[in-house]
């Protein structure tokens, strides 16, 4: 069984996203998704003050098994990137809603995080895998 | 459902992640694929390889009967145990599969060949049988264990023995010995020493355990692949199947053309293509961040190849994959990755052995 923090919301992609508060959100992949690529390789992460919108694929996620894109849940502006990835990609395998985080988006509009899946709905979302 | 090994149980109490390897529930890792690669390389790792197809070939005329179903000569073997790596050709040339065969006698063989192949594979021998004095039979009692890594001796004498593991000690490499029920030979997937061991399938689990207990590290289909990789060894399927021949797979050393009198199924094609010329399987690196991946297309001035199979070289920190491109290709090639196209190096179809680089 993947553990899937309730406190998070998802994309049905397998991002997720935490409420840091004004307006900034934290953005990595779920378990499952770690999971499901295996050990990381590398890690590209998208450019610090880049414009994003919801669905536009802004980091690539690179296992011994495949690449993946990886997509933002929404818009906004990327304020942080972690890059401690660099160094140590395998941090998304070991510890992927902490240690493990992609990248800060400023959301255009906070709200828009209404509308991405709860736990229950993402895990619906993996049962149908 | 897909068939199990005798190890099944083993794999599951061991937290390993399961997969269907046609038509086998195998595993894929224990965790981390990239710490069981270095285990491998560093220390010492075991592979479950049961599913893998064991047969035996014996009659009169054996000898001559390997001779001409395999591309390589069968003659070359004259010590007891001495192993030959072959590829099994069909007329056209094309690789029905690449095995071992293990010498007894000259009335005795072994074969051990892919799982995947295994009804294409005893279908063909079967039928090319069927003119020889030969019998032929498959061994599915007998369960397999793939020990490699530098450590994997001292671990093997831990496991046996000193006194069973003499005549093991003194083996050289490709060699294969029985000792009392293990079937122990000095061949591998992984570019290090180690061995393969056959053994009855009711005694496997108790070695898998007792290979644990000194400390040996289980590793899965994962990193059985980019070990084997590295160490520049063709994957059946994906490296070279029936519509590519040897001389296209970097398999062209394990063809013996000579002696020139000796009939082989595929000869004649081999013959002619090697007037004619043909494309050839190479090595890439890629220094760059990114990873090489199957399929992906290989741009050689005005023609194009093939990556058979990429991957990341955990032991040297980038990626490297074999590919398959006109003989033309010079030092340098593009691949297209992810619609870019990225410059890389082309070597010799050998990227580790021993733990060390040999780029």
């Amino acid at each position: 069984m993947s553990n899937i923090p309730k406190e998070l919301k998802y994309a049905s992609t397998h991002e997720w996203v935490r409420n840091e508060g004004d307006g900034i959100f934290t953005v990595g992949i779920s378990e499952h998704a770690q999971d499901l690529l295996g050990d990381m390789v590398f890690v590209e992460l998208p450019e610090v003050g880049a414009t994003v919108a919801a669905g536009d694929d802004v980091a690539v996620a690179e296992s011994v098994k495949a690449a993946s894109d990886i997509y933002a849940p929404i818009a906004g502006e990327i304020v942080a990137v972690n890059e401690e990835l660099e160094d140590a990609p395998e941090t998304v395998n070991n510890d992927p809603y902490g240690d493990g985080w992609l990248f800060k988006i400023k959301a255009d509009d906070a709200s828009e995080v209404e509308s991405l899946l709860d736990a229950e709905g993402y895990q619906a979302v993996i049962d149908e895998e | 459902m897909a068939q199990r090994t005798p190890l099944y149980d083993a794999h599951v109490k061991a937290n390993a992640k399961m997969v269907d390897f046609h038509g086998w529930d195998m595993p894929l890792n224990y965790g981390s694929q990239i710490e069981e690669h270095q285990a491998v390389r560093n220390d010492s790792g075991v592979f479950d390889v049961s599913h893998m197809t064991i047969v035996d070939v014996a009659g009169t005329e054996a000898k001559a009967f390997l001779q001409y179903l395999l591309a390589n000569d069968v003659a070359k073997l004259t010590v007891s145990g001495k192993a030959l790596y072959s590829g099994m050709l069909n007329q056209a040339g094309g690789v029905i599969d690449d095995l071992i065969v293990y010498y007894f006698t000259d009335e005795s063989y072994r074969l051990v060949v892919n799982s995947a192949t295994r009804e294409q594979d005893m279908a063909w021998i079967n039928a090319v049988a069927a003119d020889f004095q030969v019998t032929i039979t498959e061994r599915p009692e007998l369960a397999m264990l793939a020990l490699q890594g530098p450590k994997a001796e001292e671990k093997l004498k831990l496991v046996m023995g000193a006194d069973k593991f003499t005549g093991v000690a003194s083996m050289k490499p490709f060699m294969s010995l029985q000792v009392g029920d293990y079937f122990i030979a000095t061949t591998g997937y992984t570019g290090e020493k180690g061995y393969e061991i056959a053994l009855p399938a009711e005694q496997v689990v108790a070695l898998w355990d007792a290979l644990l207990n000194v400390g040996v590290q289980p590793c899965g289909l994962g990193a059985r692949d980019t070990l084997r990789l590295e160490a520049g060894m063709n994957l059946y399927g994906q490296d070279m199947d029936e519509t590519v021949t040897p001389l296209e797979s970097n398999m062209g050393w394990s063809v013996a053309f000579e002696p020139a009198e000796r009939d082989f199924i595929g000869r004649a094609a081999l013959t002619e293509q090697k007037a004619q010329g043909h494309a050839k399987l190479v090595g890439l690196v890629m220094k760059e961040k990114g990873v090489l991946r199957h399929g992906q297309k290989v741009i050689v001035g005005d023609s194009e190849g093939v990556i058979t199979s990429g991957t990341f070289s955990p032991t040297l920190g980038f990626s490297i994959a074999l590919a398959r491109v006109p003989a033309t290709v010079g030092a340098t090639a593009e691949v297209e990755i992810r619609k870019k196209l990225v410059t890389v190096s082309v070597v010799k179809p050998s990227f580790v052995r021993n733990g060390q680089s040999v780029l």
